[in-house]
């Protein structure tokens, strides 16, 4: 059941937005397929009944009030963006039009 | 001979500098030339602010000089995990990804050693993202365990042990997903403890696995990790797991005896795979343990042994939930040829950005939160974490503490696993399910194997009750004389 393919493999590195050289890849189909093996003994377990434990300790989540406190300036929080265009972040092209767009990344 | 000033214990530097019989700023000194001295064999920092240093020693002599009182750790030459953020300081995780990197602001546990008068003297090297037990897979330098430089210092936390263990620093924190702290304590011979899930902040740690990261402390003394543990440990708002419970002084529970106390020896962890040394070193710490009037008693985990499985399950799929935001974008570094679309770019940065290890659970983690798996794998592993906390709730009501090694073997040589996950993986089956179980742990010192590596004793207690671990430890520790440290001709080359 655990078995990846290497095509297993580049479904999942898409799935994760992860490229990954060839040899990345034949390397990854094996190493997931051996450590997968050994997650199997989890099958035989038998958690009939069991509440899934999502949580290292019982809590409940707690509110805030809800006031408006100073967030981080503007020049901080885009200061370290690897591309920029005045106060935004700067990314190459989402959608690509007949006409020229504004946004390049290169 | 008295000790050097970078072996003195973090207590004796405090009361040392409150007192003004040594002054912050020789104490940062002498921490800055051991690090110049030693640091190049050793690989443990990543990030060295000796200016920030001097001057944050000079500020708290001026206000010793002043009259007024700089904290319980004034003085204190403390290190830090390069996970924790650090304002105006680069933070990597480790990672390329993150190189270049200058946080905004400070982590909580950091804002809470900078206002009780630590010294922090930069940044240390650790796996990245904190995916290793060994150190090897940060991607910049390894480093090297002070008693053996051909042996790893455990990871993921390595530099933070490292670093206590050649005096570097008189304390550090790390943090501890599945063993990170307890485990390089270990291998290289100091304490570490993992705290309560929930007992320190989360706010400003770099995130790896949600449900079971916690910060604590390494130190060459339990008293040291205790008054660490004190000045970090507590409710934090900004965090919304953090437990809103005060927290006692930990400094209290040091030094009693142990009568009336039991620790329970888990038959499902006596396991194949452990050194013979290693066994014996744990044995006659439970005999010292016993002689100071504790009681030893066998209990039953009986799902402990699925931790290794249910954690490389949780852990990997946090994380690659966790490990998205690393897109190119915001901060951190972009690959250098992006590619003509956002998609490309996302792509291409991380599979640039992000090194083997990281890669592998990323893509374990969305493998068991895929459509399709989710049940068989994630959900599974959930429901399995579920039995094994129940099997220490029912333990810890019978036993006040849950004894054990903390590691299978001691250091191993570097490359020795790297190329085996699973055998690397191993390094943390006893560690794991205290944090499945968000239970609190500590790592102390207890004997060498015939080639002079450090063994450690594992000792894991119930939720919230830091302060059993540090009466049992620091009793043990009594009993055990005074600290050892590595062999000085390692790390400078020169004579003992």
């Amino acid at each position: 059941m655990a078995a990846l393919t290497r095509k297993d493999v580049l479904e999942i590195a898409h799935l994760a937005r992860l490229h990954l050289e060839p040899d990345e890849a034949d390397r990854l189909s094996g190493e997931l397929s051996s450590i997968l093996e050994h997650m199997e003994q989890l099958g035989a377990i038998d958690t009939e009944g069991v509440e899934p434990m999502t949580h290292a300790v019982p809590m409940r989540l707690r509110l805030r009030p809800d006031e408006v406190e100073p967030s981080l300036p503007v020049e901080e929080a885009v200061g370290a963006a690897p591309d920029r265009a005045g106060d935004l972040f700067q990314v190459p092209h989402i959608i690509r039009s007949g006409t020229a767009g504004s946004g390049s990344g290169s | 001979m008295s000790a050097p000033l970078h072996y003195l214990p973090a207590v004796q530097i405090a009361r040392m500098v409150r007192e003004r019989t040594v002054s912050a700023r020789e104490v940062t000194q002498a921490h800055l030339d051991r690090i110049a001295a030693v640091d190049g064999r050793l690989g443990a920092f990543r990030h060295i602010d000796a200016e920030g240093a001097l001057r944050r020693a000079g500020e708290i002599d001026g206000a010793l000089a002043a009259g007024s009182s700089p904290g319980p750790l004034a003085g204190v030459p403390v290190a830090l995990k390069d996970i924790l953020v650090t304002r105006g300081m680069p933070t990597t995780a480790g990672s390329r990804i993150l190189e270049g990197w200058i946080p905004p602001y400070d982590a909580t546990v950091v804002e809470r050693l900078r206002g009780a008068g630590a010294v922090l003297l930069g940044k240390l090297n650790m796996d990245e993202f904190a995916m290793g037990s060994s150190n090897e897979s940060s991607a910049y330098h390894p480093c090297r365990n002070p008693w053996d430089l051909d042996r790893v210092p455990g990871g993921s936390s390595g530099g933070s042990a490292a670093a206590v263990a050649a005096g570097l620093c008189a304390g550090s924190l790390g943090t501890d997903t599945g063993g990170s702290i307890r485990q390089p304590a270990s291998l290289c011979g100091v304490v570490g403890l993992k705290p309560t899930y929930g007992r320190v902040s989360r706010y400003g740690v770099i995130a790896f696995a949600s449900s079971l990261d916690q910060v604590g402390p390494l130190a060459r003394t339990v008293a040291d990790a205790a008054l660490l543990l004190e000045v970090i440990a507590g409710f934090d708002p900004r965090d919304s797991t953090s437990i809103d419970e005060a927290s006692p002084r930990f400094a209290a529970a040091l030094g009693g005896d142990l009568r009336g106390l039991t620790i329970g020896r888990p038959r499902e962890l006596e396991l194949p795979g452990v050194d013979p040394e290693v066994a014996s070193e744990v044995d006659r710490a439970l005999a010292t343990l016993v002689d100071l009037g504790a009681s030893v008693r066998e209990v039953s985990l009986p799902h402990v042994q699925h931790s290794l499985a249910t954690y490389y399950l949780i852990a990997p799929a946090e994380a690659s939930s966790n490990l998205a935001r690393y897109d190119g974008v915001r901060y951190g570094a972009r690959a250098a040829a992006p590619g003509q679309s956002l998609l490309e770019m996302y792509c291409r940065t991380r599979g640039a950005g992000f090194g083997p290890e990281v890669k592998r659970r990323i893509m374990l983690g969305t493998f068991a939160l895929r459509s399709g798996y989710y049940d068989a794998y994630y959900l599974k592993a959930q429901k399995v974490r579920a039995l094994i906390a129940r099997d220490y709730q029912r333990a810890l009501a019978e036993v006040d503490l849950i004894a054990s090694p903390t590691s299978p073997t001691a250091a191993f040589r570097l490359g020795e696993r790297s190329s085996d996950p699973l055998a690397m993986y191993l390094a943390d089956v006893f560690t794991l399910s205290c944090n499945l179980a968000g239970l609190p742990g500590i790592s102390v010192p207890c004997g060498q194997t015939g080639a002079g590596l450090p063994v450690g004793l594992q000792l894991c207690g119930r939720p919230l009750d830091e302060a059993t671990l540090i009466r049992a430890a620091s009793a043990f520790e009594a009993a055990s004389g005074p600290v050892r440290h590595p062999p000085e001709a390692n790390l400078t080359g020169g004579a003992a």
